[in-house]
Formats: C-alpha cells, sequence, structure tokens
C-alpha cells in the first residue's frame, strides 16, 4: 500500500461506504427476503446494502483518480477520552447513583480537552453536578436516585 | 375568510399563558445557546428535546421551533459583535456586519439584522398560512406509490443539493435508511440488525442519534482544532439606525426574504446558500459595489432576511407532507413522531391546534426576539467571553442526562458515544451527516410505501410511472440528479453553498 493511500479521503470514505454496505447485504440474507409483491423483511435492507457498496465503489475510485487528503484531524486524545466518559457515566448511572455519574462525565470531559486547569475543572464539577441536580432531579423532578445505597 | 379565521384560531391557542411561557423559554434558550460559540441549532434542538416528552404536543413543538430561530438569531449576535459565527448560516452576515462593528456602529447593523428576520418572519407566517393549506389537501389524495416517489425526490434533492459530493451525500441518505429500519419490523416482527440487543428491538431512537452524531461529534471536531477567538467588545450604544440606513436597507430586506423563502421550501438547502444568494443579489443591485466588505448595511440586511426567511419556510414541507428539508427538521419530525402524532397532510386536518397553534407562535416567537435581544445585547455579550474549555463539559452532562432521561437507560449512552465516533470519522471523510439524518428520519415511512405499492401492483414497478403525480416527483428528481451532475452547475453551487 502507497504511503498517500493512509491519507487518502475518498479512498477511506468509499471503503467505509463499502463494508457498511456490504455488511447490511449480508446480514440481510439471514431474513426472509420474500418477493417483489410480497417483500420480506430481508429484501429492502439487502436492496439498500447492495446500492450502497456501489456508491462506496465510486466514492473509493473517486478517491483514487483524485488523491484528494483528510483535511480535518482528530485529537486522538479527544476521541478515546470522550466516549469512556460517557461510558463511565452510563456504568455509574446503574450502579452509582446520578452524582457520581455526572461528576465523572464533567471531569472526564473536561480531560478531553487541550486545557486541562484542575482547580478550574473540579470547580465547574462541582457546580454544574449541583445546578443539575436542581434542575433536573429536583425541578423536573427525574427518578433517578442521587447517590445508590443512601 | 377561511385564511383569516384558521389564523384566528392559531393565536388564540398561541396566546395561552402555557404556549406564550413555552415560546418565550425556545426563543430566550434557542438565543443563548445560539450566541454560544460551537454548538449549531441542530445540536440544541436535539440536546433539549427529551426536556419536552412531559409537555404537551403543541407547547412542545412551539417551543422547539422557538429554540430553533432563537438560536439562528443568537448566531447573528456574535457574527456582528465578534467576527464568530454562532453557525454556518451567519457566515456571510460577518463580512459586513463585523465592519459595522468596527466602525462603531454595531447597534446599528443589530437592530438592522433583527428588522429584517421580524420582516422575514412575518411574511413567511403569511405565506405558511397561505400555501399549507391547499399543498396539505393536495396531498392528502396521495396513496403509497406517490408518497414513496415523492420521498425519494425529497431525500435525492435533499442530499444533491446540499453542499459537498453528490454521491457521497446519497450514500449517506441509504446509510441513513439503514440506520432507520433498525428493530423490528412491522410486518412480520423479525428483529433486523439488533444484534441480540434487546434494546434495538424498537429501533434506535432519533433524539440518540442526532445527540450523538451532532452534538458530541461537533464537540471532538472543535477539540480537535482549537480557535482562538477575540471577543472585540465595543461598547452597543446607539440602537436605532439612522434614516440613512433604513431607507438603504429595505430594498435588500424585501428581495432578501424572496430569495430566503425560496430557497427555504427546497429540501437541502441550507440557510448559508440563501443568505449568500442574497449577499450577491445586493452587490450586484448595489450602485457602489466597492462598499461591500467595508461595512455596507445592505450586506447585513438582505442576508439576515434571507436566512431567517430560509429558516421559516423549511416548515412548509415538514408540516404539510411530512418531508424534511433540513436536519433541524428531520429532529422536528422526529419529536413529532416520539408525541404519537403521524407526520404528513392528515396533520392539518386532526391537528389544527398544533398547525395553526405553531403558525402563529412563529410570529408571536418573532415579536419576543426583536424585544428580548435588542435590549439584552450586553448580557449576550458577556456569555461570549465564555472559554470553550468550560462550555462543552456542560453540554455533554446535558445532553448524556437527556439521552438517559428518554428510557433510563445506559444503553442509549453507549449507542451516543458510538454515534459521537462515527461523527467525527464521517466528518473527517466529508460524509455529510446530515442527508444521514433525514435518511434515517424517513427510513421505516420509505419501505412501508414501497412494499404497499408493489403489493398493489402484483411486484410491477410501472407503477410509479404510471401513475401521474407519482410520475412528475420521479422526472423532478432526474431532472434534479441531471442538472446538478453537470460539472458547471455543479461548480457554481459548490462556491455558493460553500459560503
Amino acid at each position: 500500500m502507497k504511503i498517500e493511500l493512509r491519507h487518502n479521503k475518498d479512498f477511506w470514505a468509499g471503503i467505509m461506504l463499502i463494508a457498511t454496505g456490504a455488511a447490511s447485504f449480508l446480514i440481510a440474507r439471514n431474513y426472509p427476503f420474500g418477493s417483489t409483491t410480497r417483500m420480506g423483511p430481508g429484501y429492502f435492507p439487502s436492496m439498500l446494502g447492495g446500492i450502497l457498496a456501489l456508491f462506496g465503489l465510486y466514492v473509493m475510485a473517486t478517491g483514487l483518480r483524485t488523491g484528494e487528503k483528510i483535511a480535518l484531524h482528530c485529537s486522538l486524545r479527544a476521541l478515546i477520552v470522550l466516549p469512556l466518559a460517557l461510558v463511565g457515566f452510563g456504568i455509574l448511572m446503574t450502579y452509582a447513583g446520578f452524582i457520581p455519574a455526572l461528576a465523572l462525565l464533567i471531569f472526564g470531559s473536561a480531560f478531553a480537552g487541550r486545557e486541562f486547569k484542575f482547580v478550574e475543572v473540579l470547580l465547574l464539577t462541582l457546580i454544574l453536578t449541583g445546578l443539575s441536580v436542581a434542575i433536573f432531579i429536583w425541578g423536573l423532578g427525574l427518578p433517578y436516585p442521587l447517590i445508590k445505597g443512601f | 375568510m377561511e385564511l383569516l379565521d384558521n389564523l384566528i384560531f392559531g393565536f388564540s391557542v398561541a396566546l395561552s399563558l402555557q404556549n406564550l411561557l413555552y415560546c418565550f423559554i425556545g426563543v430566550l434558550v434557542g438565543t443563548l445557546i445560539g450566541v454560544l460559540p460551537g454548538i449549531g441549532p441542530t445540536a440544541t434542538i436535539a440536546m433539549l428535546l427529551p426536556l419536552t416528552f412531559n409537555v404537551p404536543p403543541v407547547a412542545a413543538m412551539i417551543m422547539l421551533a422557538g429554540i430553533y430561530y432563537g438560536a439562528m438569531y443568537g448566531g447573528s449576535t456574535t457574527s456582528i459583535l465578534v467576527n464568530l459565527p454562532g453557525e454556518t448560516a451567519s457566515v456571510v452576515t460577518c463580512i459586513d456586519g463585523y465592519q459595522m462593528a468596527r466602525q462603531g456602529r454595531a447597534g446599528a447593523a443589530l437592530a438592522i439584522a433583527a428588522i429584517g428576520s421580524f420582516f422575514a418572519g412575518t411574511v413567511c407566517t403569511l405565506l405558511i398560512a397561505l400555501f399549507a393549506p391547499p399543498l396539505a389537501e393536495f396531498a392528502l389524495k396521495f396513496s403509497s406509490a406517490e408518497y414513496f416517489s415523492l420521498m425519494l425526490m425529497g431525500l435525492v434533492a435533499a442530499a444533491v443539493l446540499a453542499h459537498g459530493d453528490m454521491v457521497k451525500s446519497l450514500a449517506m441518505v441509504v446509510v441513513g435508511l439503514l440506520l432507520g429500519i433498525v428493530g423490528a419490523d412491522v410486518n412480520s416482527g423479525v428483529k433486523r440488525f439488533a444484534f441480540g440487543f434487546y434494546e434495538l428491538a424498537d429501533g434506535i431512537g432519533v433524539v440518540t442519534i442526532a445527540v450523538g452524531v451532532f452534538a458530541v461529534g461537533e464537540i471532538l471536531s472543535n477539540l480537535s482544532d482549537p480557535e482562538e477567538r477575540q471577543v472585540f467588545t465595543s461598547k452597543v450604544t446607539n440602537l436605532f439606525p439612522t434614516r440613512e440606513d433604513l431607507k438603504r436597507s429595505f430594498g435588500p430586506i424585501v428581495r432578501g426574504t424572496g430569495v430566503g423563502a425560496f430557497f427555504g421550501v427546497l429540501p437541502g438547502t441550507t440557510p448559508a446558500i440563501a443568505s449568500f444568494s442574497s449577499y450577491m443579489i445586493e452587490k450586484k443591485f448595489a450602485k457602489d459595489p466597492s462598499r461591500f466588505g467595508q461595512g455596507a448595511i445592505e450586506g447585513v440586511a438582505g442576508p439576515e432576511s434571507a436566512n431567517n426567511a430560509d429558516a421559516q419556510c423549511k416548515f412548509i414541507p415538514m408540516l404539510t407532507l411530512g418531508i424534511p428539508a433540513s436536519g433541524t427538521m428531520a429532529l422536528m419530525l422526529g419529536a413529532l413522531m416520539i408525541y404519537g402524532i403521524a407526520p404528513g397532510p392528515q396533520v392539518m386536518t386532526e391537528k389544527p391546534d398544533l398547525f395553526w397553534g405553531l403558525i402563529a407562535s412563529m410570529w408571536i416567537g418573532n415579536v419576543m426576539l426583536v424585544v428580548l435581544n435588542l435590549p439584552l445585547i450586553g448580557m449576550w455579550v458577556s456569555l461570549l467571553k465564555l472559554p470553550y474549555r468550560l462550555l462543552f463539559p456542560a453540554i455533554m452532562a446535558f445532553s448524556a442526562i437527556g439521552i438517559y432521561s428518554v428510557n433510563s437507560s445506559s444503553f442509549d449512552i453507549y449507542l451516543m458515544a458510538l454515534f459521537g465516533i462515527l461523527g467525527i470519522i464521517w466528518r473527517m471523510l466529508d460524509l455529510s451527516p446530515v442527508p444521514m439524518m433525514l435518511g434515517f428520519v424517513l427510513g421505516p415511512m420509505v419501505e412501508e410505501n414501497l412494499r404497499r405499492s408493489l403489493q398493489v401492483s402484483h411486484g410491477d414497478p410501472s407503477v410509479f410511472v404510471t401513475r401521474p403525480i407519482s410520475l412528475a416527483f420521479i422526472v423532478a428528481t432526474v431532472l434534479i440528479l441531471i442538472v446538478m451532475a453537470a460539472p458547471a452547475v455543479r461548480r457554481l453551487w459548490g462556491a455558493a453553498s460553500a459560503g
């Protein structure tokens, strides 16, 4: 594989579309296909999957021809930390309650940014958590325990 | 005068204390978030949608609409004051608006933007009241074949007219359609693409996907290229435009409204296209085009009217046909379904309070915007000084609470994270998430209408071209594709939509 290909925008866009289309097509093969008169659950997704893969092929070919590079670069730190903070929120909501889950999410999200000032983030976490408890739990009456076990 | 009766009925709904309150909250919150940089109207609505679940549908839709045009207006405030468009529609306003602010005429620019938006809002409210009923009545006669062709046209036009590569946008529509049919199939009960997760049996929530792709995705992309902002805090002293300003602005406001209304009903065009076109027209019309870029008030008046007209007229296809013309409208359509209202032409006859109340509230909302914004400009400016590093954790927190509250399910939070990641990858590869959103909302309806049409015709696909109305939609679809695929048109459109 040539080095340029790694940064080729449309090449990767095409690959992604082909993969999505092909996967949809293959998965949809497991559902009854039916006929054009009586379409089964597999008919529409198989069709869409096929069309998507064709679009993907075209986009990939365009990429190979023009060789345009990916312009936007994603901060790897944000890409890892932000989703992890969300997953942490989900887990803590189930096992620990609203306050710990939210505090983790706010603190964790802030950690995804480039500038991270500990005291400032701590204050932000405290204020936002307090505000959210006031608005969502007391104000709007969402039925979630603040801290589980209390 | 049926029109008058309808409007009076609408105002009687919209002027109830509860609805006024929700309109006010919507406009206020919308402006607030519109002023804040880095979060667009679509993400705002997605984030706040769960909060409306306990509100009656009419009030909820009024509030969502208020958030929508509040956010649009907030965006122009930041363009003028700090040369930083709150959302893409205001990019053009930056050019002359910011120059005016530097010359100490920020007040006049803000006032003209408000007056222009108000004028456009008033005209478009009337346009909706005038044209929506006949359009809906016409659409009531549609059978599944017409619906399928109409949706096909809407989706293709949205993909093709949107900014960016045509084939990629079409591909994203297909991705959206596929995401839309995740879950149990209505006819057979087979759970499709659920991978054994019972949480996916009802499909993916419209809010989950929108917050993931737009809110989380936007944050990820903002964190990737941090922009240093300089807040130009000139004191906004004199709010009143001079007679000369008003005289110069009258033409641009009227023309801008026309341009915006035209682009507004086209699916896929963003308000940015309307405001850019208006700017070009004003530059052409001007006696002295060299003033543009140096703080010409026409360069604020025209585009601002145009983008407000566009935003408002996007409601026409959504309310009458159930066809979303933009990402925001896709969300509104999703909201209607969540409230248990099937979108389509029957909304007007079955839910007249919602239909006419919403239309009347748009006008009331525009009045509120003018009254609310001009005195509060000082407050909006101080908000601008809020650094992004404090802002995005708050957006994350509110989004996550909102999503969790829909089903009290952590699974939705994990989906939101997943769609955030997909959102940034799609952006990096220039795969636009907006066509995906439209496909997603229409997915189940496209399949159902296709299935029904072919069942009635015994599998004969010619049903789509033998029925005259359906044929007209198909011909229009093909024409749009051919015209927009022509390289010359493509280049011109590309330049316009890049703003």
